[in-house]
């Protein structure tokens, strides 16, 4: 379970991460609860294990559209299917860590994982999930916090 | 002065590179994890290196203290997501020099760097 507090934990390293790298702000919808273990993703999504204090997974998933662009906005010009995955993880990356702020040292962040071009393999490892809508110009992601 | 990049991203090692305008430093190479980036470190020998935590094979921590084992005069930007206080502290006990959060604008990035070699000059 996640308290209101954490929940915005993840709402601001969400909203920190298009505010500073991509110098245009992001807004979030409000938070819902998925109870059957199935939250949904889009074609790009970087996974996150967490463990230490608290288990489970944090995932961004977004479509391929918004990843282009927010490549562009970091003056990247290679947006290669290789740069994509790299930038869902690192999104995925830079949101969990920056949690550790709140969180402390315990809560201990993977390397990303990678899934492309197959969301339906896309899980959660227990039923409840926090879905954070994400609206970025005119795409739509999702931050996925999955813990124990 | 020679500046080494670690990062497991591509991303963020190219934009490193793209984006620090620091007319006395010049990129002599960039590594993908701790154990890229000591073996980089021994054929080109940087006065400075940004370095990830959160790496494959040999994370970020572990390389500080090898690259300070192999020259104790390297200064060592340490650049992650890592946001809490006790990782900051750990990374500079170990023998990092300085700390910038990701994300990071461009701004951001070479006033840690500007500050990193001002430190050094003092």
């Amino acid at each position: 379970m996640l308290k209101e507090e954490e929940i915005r934990t993840f709402i601001e390293g969400a909203t920190n991460y298009f505010e500073t790298s991509a110098q245009q702000a992001a807004s979030v919808g409000s938070p819902y609860l998925v109870t059957d273990g199935k939250p949904g993703a889009f074609e790009y999504t970087g996974v996150i294990g967490i463990s230490g204090a608290r288990k489970g997974i944090v995932y961004f998933t977004a479509p391929r559209g918004m990843l282009t662009v927010l490549l562009m906005r970091m003056q990247e010009t290679d947006s290669s299917d290789e740069n994509i995955k790299d930038l869902v993880g690192e999104v995925a990356n830079t949101i969990s860590g920056n949690a550790r702020r709140d969180f402390g040292k315990n809560f201990v962040i993977s390397v990303p994982t990678v899934i492309a071009h197959d969301p339906d393999k896309v899980s959660a490892p227990h039923a409840r999930s926090y879905v954070i809508p994400i609206n970025w110009r005119t795409h739509s992601a999702k931050l996925v916090v999955c813990l124990e | 002065m020679k500046l080494m990049i670690v990062d497991d991203s591509n991303i963020i090692r190219r934009r490193i590179e793209r984006s620090q305008q620091i007319d006395r430093l010049e990129v002599v190479g960039a590594a993908s994890n701790g154990r890229e980036a000591v073996e980089l470190f021994r054929r080109t020998n940087p006065d400075v290196v940004t370095m990830d935590l959160t790496m494959p094979e040999m994370d970020g921590i572990e390389c500080v203290q090898e690259l300070v084992a192999l020259n104790p005069n390297v200064l060592i930007l340490v650049v992650s997501a890592l946001a809490d206080k006790a990782t900051a502290v750990e990374a500079i006990e170990k023998g990092a020099n300085g700390f910038l959060c990701k994300p990071f604008s461009d701004r951001q990035l070479n006033e840690a760097l500007e500050e990193l070699l001002s430190a050094s000059e003092a």
